[in-house]
């Protein structure tokens, strides 16, 4: 690893100062993905600035949802009751990822901000990745893909996004608030990260001395919701494919419904096109397939993952017959 | 300012990238702690800070500067083990020993998200009380590995310390 100064910083704004003033610094928070891949020497930062004690607060907001600060542990996220009991898919989502111990130390905004990656962008040594050292080429693609995108990938990148609580915050229509030197705006979440394109180390809608302050949730609207994960170990481990989704029923048609997909893509899956599909028809399995086929009619499957197109099918059709059905 | 470290004073390292595991073992002689994997994936490093669980590998020593940490030696001594020490004795939950020590450390703090009723991705109601059983114990201990395989006698252990405490 690379000498590296450290500075804790007073509030966003700071930390935004100083990040628009100097390239090589980063943001710190728990750390879980940014000390691996300095300690790999595929992150060389000068400069760390520890935002991970600026503001973990979760309150409700005005608008009747939830303000989530960028300092907020994931732990304290799925521990929360409001999160509990009115955003049930994001406690689930935020339980999914990783350990208990990396739960703790992540938060919120780092969350968001951990790089979109696979083992060949982790292999230094060892690997091409146009991500890692751009125009190098990319050894995923015609490599072991079975855990890379499905979606909106490009002959540049394969790698999917391996965040299990921005998939849920997806569905929520998070919104994300960000403070820079040019002042403070707001980003859907759906809009914050980006298709790799011929650009895949550039992966999120942040522009240079930016931070992420907070996330907010809007009031929940859904009636009942849920988060599935699939992976090839039952704990600890990335989606191959994950399913956020909310439902609510008048009679027995689908009044509402909000999917998004997590392992498919460069970015959490937000399922627009499943959704029109559903919205105001019946819940049966059919439909449900339908929906599904609707929104991964674009996909591009490799000799590895092919098979996430049919899992990704059952899974979001075993969740939404859960959310539909009469049992609890 | 300083770190507490099982009780006394460290000052923080002058270098930033020293992890808190380095600190503890190559700088304290606090042993006990293990290096596994150094990347997140095993769990062997895991210390209380605060008194909750994470990954001494991945943490920076200057990021715990005014906190707590509680590391295996602080848990419990020869003459006064750990409850969970015990268990683990008597339960053959280890062979090699080596991820012994995170795999105590997480189970200590891990007890005290139960006390606090707080969910594991399994838990069926996620407003409610979580239970103690086989599945929640080893859902919750995902994140600490074991190469010899000595996980079922680790959630023997385990689980007996939580019955004792929790019912």
């Amino acid at each position: 690893m690379n000498p590296v100064s450290y500075v804790r910083a007073g509030s966003f704004e700071d930390a935004a100062g100083i990040l628009s003033g100097d390239t090589t610094a980063r943001m710190l928070g728990g750390g879980t993905n940014l000390i691996d891949l300095m300690r790999k020497g595929i992150e060389q930062p000068t400069r760390l600035v520890d935002i991970s004690m600026v503001s973990s607060s979760i309150e409700s907001s005005p608008a009747g949802g939830l303000m989530i600060g960028a300092s907020a542990r994931n732990s304290a996220v799925a521990a929360h009751p409001i999160v509990r009991e009115h955003y049930p898919m994001l406690a689930r989502a935020v339980l999914a990822g990783a350990s208990a111990q990396v739960r703790n130390m992540a938060t919120v905004g780092g969350n968001l901000m951990q790089r979109t990656r696979c083992l060949y962008f982790q292999d230094a040594a060892g690997s091409r990745c146009n991500k890692r050292a751009p125009g190098t080429g990319c050894d995923a693609i015609g490599g072991f893909n079975r855990y890379h995108a499905v979606l909106g990938a490009s002959p540049e990148c394969i790698a999917s996004h391996p965040s299990d609580m921005c998939v849920a915050m997806a569905a929520l229509d998070a919104v994300v608030h960000v403070a820079g030197s040019d002042g403070a705006r707001t980003i859907a979440l759906v809009d914050f990260h980006r298709l790799p394109g011929d650009r895949p180390d550039w992966e999120t809608m942040l522009t240079p001395g930016e931070v992420i302050v907070a996330v907010e949730l809007p009031a929940p609207t859904l009636a009942r919701s849920a988060y599935r994960k699939v992976r090839d170990r039952a704990s600890y481990a990335f989606a191959l494919v994950s399913v956020a989704a909310g439902v609510t029923m008048r009679e027995d048609r689908i009044d509402d419904v909000r999917i998004a997909f997590g392992g498919l893509a460069a970015k959490p899956w937000r399922a627009f096109r499943a959704e029109a599909a559903l919205r105001g028809g019946p819940a049966t399995p059919e439909a449900f397939v339908a929906a599904a086929a609707v929104e991964l009619a674009d996909a591009i499957p490799l000799p590895g993952n092919a098979f996430k197109i049919n899992l990704a099918t059952r899974t979001l059709a075993a969740v939404l017959a859960q959310l539909a059905g009469d049992d609890r | 300012m300083a770190i507490m470290i099982n009780g006394a004073a460290v000052a923080p390292p002058k270098d930033a990238r020293v992890s808190l595991l380095d600190l503890l073992r190559e700088r304290l002689h606090l042993t006990g702690t293990k290096v596994g994997c150094n990347q997140g994936a095993c769990g062997a490093c895991t210390v209380l800070v605060d008194g909750e669980r994470v990954l001494s590998c991945l943490t920076l020593a200057v990021q715990v500067d005014g906190r707590e940490v509680t590391t295996i030696e602080g848990l419990g001594s020869e003459s006064e083990p750990h409850p969970l020490q015990t268990a683990f004795i008597e339960h053959d939950g280890f062979q090699c020993g080596y991820c012994t020590p995170g795999q105590i450390c997480a189970a200590s703090a891990m007890l005290r998200e139960i006390e606090l009723g707080l969910p594991s991705y399994v838990t069926l109601d996620l407003t409610a009380r979580a239970s103690v059983s086989r599945e929640e114990i080893r859902e919750r201990m995902s994140g600490n590995l074991c190469r010899c395989g000595a996980h079922n006698g680790i959630v023997d252990a385990i689980l007996q310390v939580a019955r004792e405490r929790v019912a």
